[in-house]
């Protein structure tokens, strides 16, 4: 992550706020900052959302493609993601330096889709084992200020609601080559399902008590933290321990229980959020990056 | 032209517009607060995002850096999502690299980097989505996010793309008449003293066409400048209304 250099007294500093249940930006050790969310940002893709975070700043966009399906898997779809750290972000990123942050990033979002549950995979098949859709989830990061992962599974989640996949007719001929054609009104199309996909909530360690939405500032004051995966009813799909320090039992265990609170909190404002949007329709203004 | 009509017997484009007419175009100055400049530029369909860092001390290896002047580094990339196909690498091929420089040839022209000796200017230019223009998109929103930064420049630097279609130069081309027309001529140019930056162009044109091309995309170019002047004293206007002057 793009690194910011703090000294020994302002760790003191964010320390014992965090503490007394205070960090340095007024917010209690559970609070999210300030988010903003847009879906259909970019116009070319089947499905985009933005998602502000503070100064974090991630753009993810959706192409959905025809393709062969896994042959353990025959009659279902799959994701396909691909993390780009942008030179936007910080100069380090420039050339291949963002490689190594992105392939982390995706192989976290990999092990948080795996799961069955999350989105349902039958939906994005179109003949099986010959044909079926394949859904490349690019997300773009444009500014760094922590909790990146957090910030893209909202991002994530937002552009599969707003998914749009053209429905599909399959047309035999008489020596039995299969025909797709796809359907041209762009209104005819199919969205996902996505109740069930998880968000995930990043908590750091610092000192005895742990944060959500942890700042670059607060990040390097931690020495190890947790990644949980909830779904809506509160089920943890996925768990991962990132960092060189230790925890003990007792902390990660905590830790669960505020990750699951944190992240069934987080669902119902956000499902009810990309509703409103959806009801707006025509009348609601485009501002993207303009605004 | 065989195929798609690039200019029907009107005199009207694919997408309805005159052939000296320029692409709607809408622009933004610092979009990010955490870069020294940035800029995004909306030009019809194409949506390019310039981010700049600068100057600072020449990051990697010493040898880069100048004892008269600053070194100026640029990256073009695109998202993977920007074109109608998927596109595997945002960045790192070979047209990417060679827009890459094509972009430090154009800003060593206009920045005044007599200034910063010894030091570092990085500009990189994200394509979000590519309709035709790319270059001319991103040297524009480049332009804006390098005066967004505070540095100097002699002039702001204006791109155009122009195409020749049945004896008549088409200016802002999208894509399908980028890929249709075979000649596409890309322009940078700084308006005040009619200085030309770049000049490109790969394709075959016989002689005579060349002089009223360059024309219609320097006339292009002049009219492109005076949007971004209008963007940029806007910009100036908000920001000291922001700050109470």
């Amino acid at each position: 992550m793009a690194a910011v250099q703090i000294c020994e007294a302002e760790k003191v500093y964010i320390m014992h706020g965090v503490r007394d249940d205070l960090r340095v930006d007024g917010r209690g050790c559970e609070d999210y900052r300030h988010m903003e969310i847009e879906t259909d940002v970019v116009s070319n893709t089947d499905g985009s959302a933005r998602v502000k975070m503070g100064y974090t700043d991630i753009l993810v966009g959706i192409k959905a493609e025809i393709g062969k399906p896994r042959p353990m898997v025959p009659d279902e779809g799959y994701l396909e993601f691909f993390v780009d750290c942008s030179a936007n972000a910080t100069p380090e990123f420039e050339g291949r330096g963002g490689e190594e942050l992105g392939s982390e990033i995706s192989s976290t979002l990999y092990k948080v889709f795996s799961n069955r549950n999350s989105l349902d995979m039958k939906a994005l098949c179109i003949a099986p084992g010959e044909h079926c859709w394949v859904l490349y989830v690019d997300v773009l990061l444009l500014q760094c200020d922590g909790n990146l992962l957090d910030a893209t599974s909202v991002a994530i989640k937002a552009a599969l609601f707003s998914t749009r996949i053209p429905k599909v007719h399959i047309s035999e001929d008489e020596e039995g080559t299969k025909e797709l054609e796809l359907s041209d009104d762009p209104y005819d199309c199919m969205r996902l399902e996505v109740e069930d996909v998880p968000c995930i909530v990043t908590l750091c360690k610092i000192g005895h008590r742990h944060v959500v939405d942890a700042t670059l500032q607060e990040k390097a004051c931690s020495m190890a933290s947790l990644l949980i995966s909830v779904t809506r009813k509160g089920t943890v799909t996925c768990i991962r321990k990132v960092g060189g320090g230790s925890l003990d039992p007792e902390s990660i265990f905590e830790m669960t229980e505020t990750g699951k609170r944190v992240g069934k909190a987080l669902h119902a404002p956000l499902m009810k959020l990309l509703q409103e949007e959806e009801m707006l329709g025509k009348k609601k203004q485009k501002v993207g990056f303009l605004g | 032209m065989a195929g798609l009509e690039l200019l029907s017997d009107q005199g009207y484009r694919l997408d309805g517009r005159k052939p000296s007419e320029l692409r709607k175009i809408q622009a933004r100055m610092g979009v990010f607060a955490q870069a020294d400049g940035s800029a995004y530029i909306e030009q019809g369909n194409t949506k390019a995002l310039a981010v700049v860092y600068g100057p600072h001390e020449v990051r990697g290896s010493r040898n880069k850096t100048l004892h008269d002047r600053a070194v100026i580094n640029c990256q073009y990339s695109m998202a993977t999502f920007s074109t109608a196909e998927r596109k595997r690498r945002p960045h790192g091929d070979r047209k990417s690299s060679e827009m890459s420089l094509h972009l430090k040839q154009t800003f060593e022209a206009a920045i005044l980097t007599q200034l910063y000796p010894r030091s570092q200017i990085d500009i990189y230019v994200k394509i979000l989505q590519s309709d035709g223009g790319n270059y001319s998109a991103c040297v524009n929103a480049a332009t804006l996010a390098v005066i967004d930064a505070g540095i100097p420049m002699r002039d702001y630097v204006c791109a155009c793309s122009a195409g020749f279609v049945e004896d008549t130069p088409l200016v802002d081309l999208c894509h399908a008449e980028e890929s249709g027309s075979g000649t596409a001529l890309a322009l940078a140019l700084l308006p005040r003293g009619g200085q030309i930056a770049l000049l490109q162009m790969d394709a075959r044109l016989h002689q005579d066409h060349l002089d009223p091309l360059m024309e219609a995309a320097m006339t292009a170019c002049r009219s492109l400048g005076q949007v971004l002047d209008g963007v940029v004293r806007q910009h100036l206007q908000e920001v000291s209304v922001l700050t109470g002057e």
